[in-house]
């Protein structure tokens, strides 16, 4: 329980220190980038609007920052995070729109993908110097493309070319969103490609960790004494995959922060509408309320994930609930 | 006195080969590039030729001098990245590693903070305050993307400092009243440097992914060729959709080679570190002719003798350590 409490505690440091980056970073940074923005409004907003602006990005305030930054948090705790200026709405509620579409897509994604890695991965090691150690290069090789780069050639072979898979978006735009069976076929058959695009990107990593944890273990005593006692060899790989798949779950809260960055921008490839798609727009447009806000909600998605990884963790090690090893 | 020398296995080969390419690249790439990359009086979306080996742009440039120029902002912007990012997680991971106590728990924090905030969002915050000017230098970007990045290096030498700091050697630095300072970089430093290396190559592999993600999100300056920019005009101008392959494939081709090459290299470092991969990278081959079966066996980690063996694996095992 102490050990939970310690990683609970970093969390709830992180999540401060993004606020708080959040706070500081467009009061510090040079040349005013704010005042040009609002420059550029003047005429498309109303004078409430610039109003809010001022006092989320502290321009032209005569208040101190410990005011301001007293105000903000107040705002935060109200679930406040402004004004979109591009889209004249609420950041919450643009931001309502699109989380489901992200957490589904990059969700799903990800755990197939740390499930097929971590079990090849487990093989990989099993069977080493054999042939199969060719998958490791090609492994690698993915590993280093960028996301939006393989998506974008998965589009063009897949969806594009061979038109095995319908084309962007998240849906059929003919159909009614709604609960029925239509729709709900239609979200899953164009998630089919953005998702598989994930994995592939992502697998490599669990694969490899994998397998070299796995020649690690497969040296004990313990795997050579179950192979003495003449175990089938299936329990015996179960026996040591069990073992070598700890350091990779403890890696895993870790490695989410990656991934989620890497596959924001595969909905971007896809124009799937979720926040990485949001996130190019606020881009592009220097929609400062919305990139803000993005940020925020992904780091705190991100340490909710860490903290269930951790979670899981400590469920299955029972070293870490006596000592405190983190 | 150990010399240290990288596993000559065909993987190690593969990468350094891939790399030195690409350095020469970065030096010569603008001089030997046919065109300037931004003059755009050709003709427009042109198939690729022997005028233009990789075609022309929607805008009537030449995609070919892109490709060769964007491999120096790239490259440049990577190794500043990944120099910074290591020698932050030096000073903090050694710091914290050696010193204990307070020092370790704050610092360790610091490095824990900046492990769980994901990196790209944040890089994009502070990349959207830059001012344009900014967004062209190379230091400055790669100044902010180590600022996102240093955080897995220092948590990788941390703990190899703890396990280093009650070693006899460093003991004995301390009895005979050596400064903490001389302690740490003269006694415990040389020996995190196959660690120090690997993180190195991790750290410049992530900054050349954050630096193309932000040009092709439109965040680095427009008027510096590299390769992420180059994907962010064909995506501008919808090149996956019209099948302009030679406009997007080539510069994300030459990312993953430079990728994969680094990788490799990495590989070779795991195995001069762990032996029990190095043995598990000698291939099929080599154990046959050693008159070992193909198939490992379980629960036992195969060890050549040097002396009971042909010399070809002999050799083959010499691409380990050297003492």
């Amino acid at each position: 329980m102490r050990v939970i409490g310690r990683r609970l505690a970093l969390y709830v440091v992180t999540a401060w220190v993004a606020i708080t980056v959040n706070f500081v970073i467009p009061r510090l940074m040079p040349g005013n980038p704010i005042q040009t923005m609002i420059g550029k409004l003047t005429n498309q907003v109303t004078p409430q609007e610039i109003q809010a602006i001022r006092s989320a990005f502290g321009v032209g305030l005569s208040q101190n920052w410990f005011t301001q930054y007293w105000h903000y948090l107040g705002q935060l705790v109200h679930g406040n995070l402004g004004v979109s200026i591009t889209l004249s709405t609420p950041v919450t509620t643009v931001l309502g729109n699109a989380i489901p579409w992200t957490v589904g897509l990059i969700g799903v994604a990800t755990v197939v993908s740390f499930v097929l890695g971590t079990v090849s991965g487990a093989l990989l090691g099993w069977t080493r110097g054999s042939s199969l150690d060719n998958l490791i290069p090609v492994a690698t090789f993915f590993q280093a493309v960028p996301y939006f780069f393989l998506g974008t050639v998965a589009f063009l072979i897949f969806s594009n070319h061979l038109g095995w898979f319908p084309g962007q978006g998240a849906y059929n735009l003919s159909l009614t969103p709604g609960f029925h069976w239509s729709y709900i076929a239609s979200v899953l058959r164009y998630g089919e490609l953005p998702a598989f695009t994930i994995i592939l990107s992502s697998i490599a990593g669990w694969m490899l960790g994998m397998r070299n944890m796995m020649i690690t273990t497969v040296g004990e005593d313990y795997v050579l004494m179950a192979v003495a006692k003449g175990l089938p060899r299936r329990r015996v790989i179960w026996h040591a995959a069990r073992n070598a798949v700890l350091p990779s779950i403890a890696n895993l809260s870790l490695a989410i922060g990656l991934v989620v960055s890497g596959a924001l921008l595969v909905e971007l490839v896809f124009n799937y509408p979720g926040v990485g798609d949001l996130l190019f727009h606020a881009v592009s447009n220097e929609d400062y309320p919305l990139i803000q806000g993005i940020f925020l909600v992904i780091t705190l998605c991100v340490l909710a994930a860490n903290f269930l990884a951790d979670l899981v963790y400590f469920s299955l090690d029972p070293r870490t609930r006596t000592a405190a090893v983190v | 006195m150990k010399r240290l020398r990288l596993p000559r296995s065909p993987k190690v080969l593969v990468g350094v080969g891939i790399e030195l390419f690409f350095l020469v690249l970065t030096v010569i790439g603008p001089w030997i590039a046919p065109y300037n990359p931004s003059y755009n009086g050709f003709a427009q979306n042109l198939a690729p030729s022997a005028k233009h080996w990789l075609g022309t742009t929607a805008l009537g440039e030449d995609i070919f001098s892109q490709l060769l120029n964007g491999a120096r902002a790239t490259i440049l912007v990577a190794v500043v990245a990944g120099l910074v990012a290591t020698l932050i997680a030096m000073i903090v991971g050694i710091s914290a590693g050696y010193l204990g106590g307070k020092a370790d728990d704050g610092l360790s924090m610091l490095s824990n903070v900046f492990l769980a905030i994901p990196g790209l969002p944040l890089l994009i915050v502070l990349d959207s305050y830059l001012p344009q000017a900014d967004r062209s230098n190379s230091l400055i970007l790669g100044l902010v993307i180590a600022l996102t990045g240093w955080a897995w290096g220092a948590r990788v030498l941390r703990a190899q400092t703890m396990s280093l700091r009650n070693r006899d050697f460093v003991e004995a630095s301390r009895i005979i009243g050596e400064s903490r300072w001389r302690i740490m970089t003269v006694e415990i430093a040389p020996n995190l440097l196959p660690i120090l290396a690997s993180s190195l190559l991790f750290t410049i592999l992530y900054s050349i992914g954050a630096y193309v993600t932000l040009a092709y999100i439109g965040l680095t300056s427009t008027s510096v060729w590299n390769w992420g920019t180059m994907m962010f005009w064909a995506q501008a101008n919808n090149a996956p959709l019209v099948n302009q392959w030679y406009w997007f494939v080539p510069p994300g081709v030459c990312i993953a080679l430079v990728g994969a090459g680094l990788a490799l290299i990495n590989f070779g470092i795991d195995e001069f570190i762990n032996p029990r991969l190095r043995e598990a990278g000698l291939t099929s081959k080599v154990l046959r002719r050693a008159g070992l079966s193909r198939r490992v066996r379980l629960g036992v980690t195969p060890v050549l003798r040097e002396t009971s063996s042909p010399r070809r694996i002999h050799r083959s095992l010499q691409a380990g350590v050297q003492r």
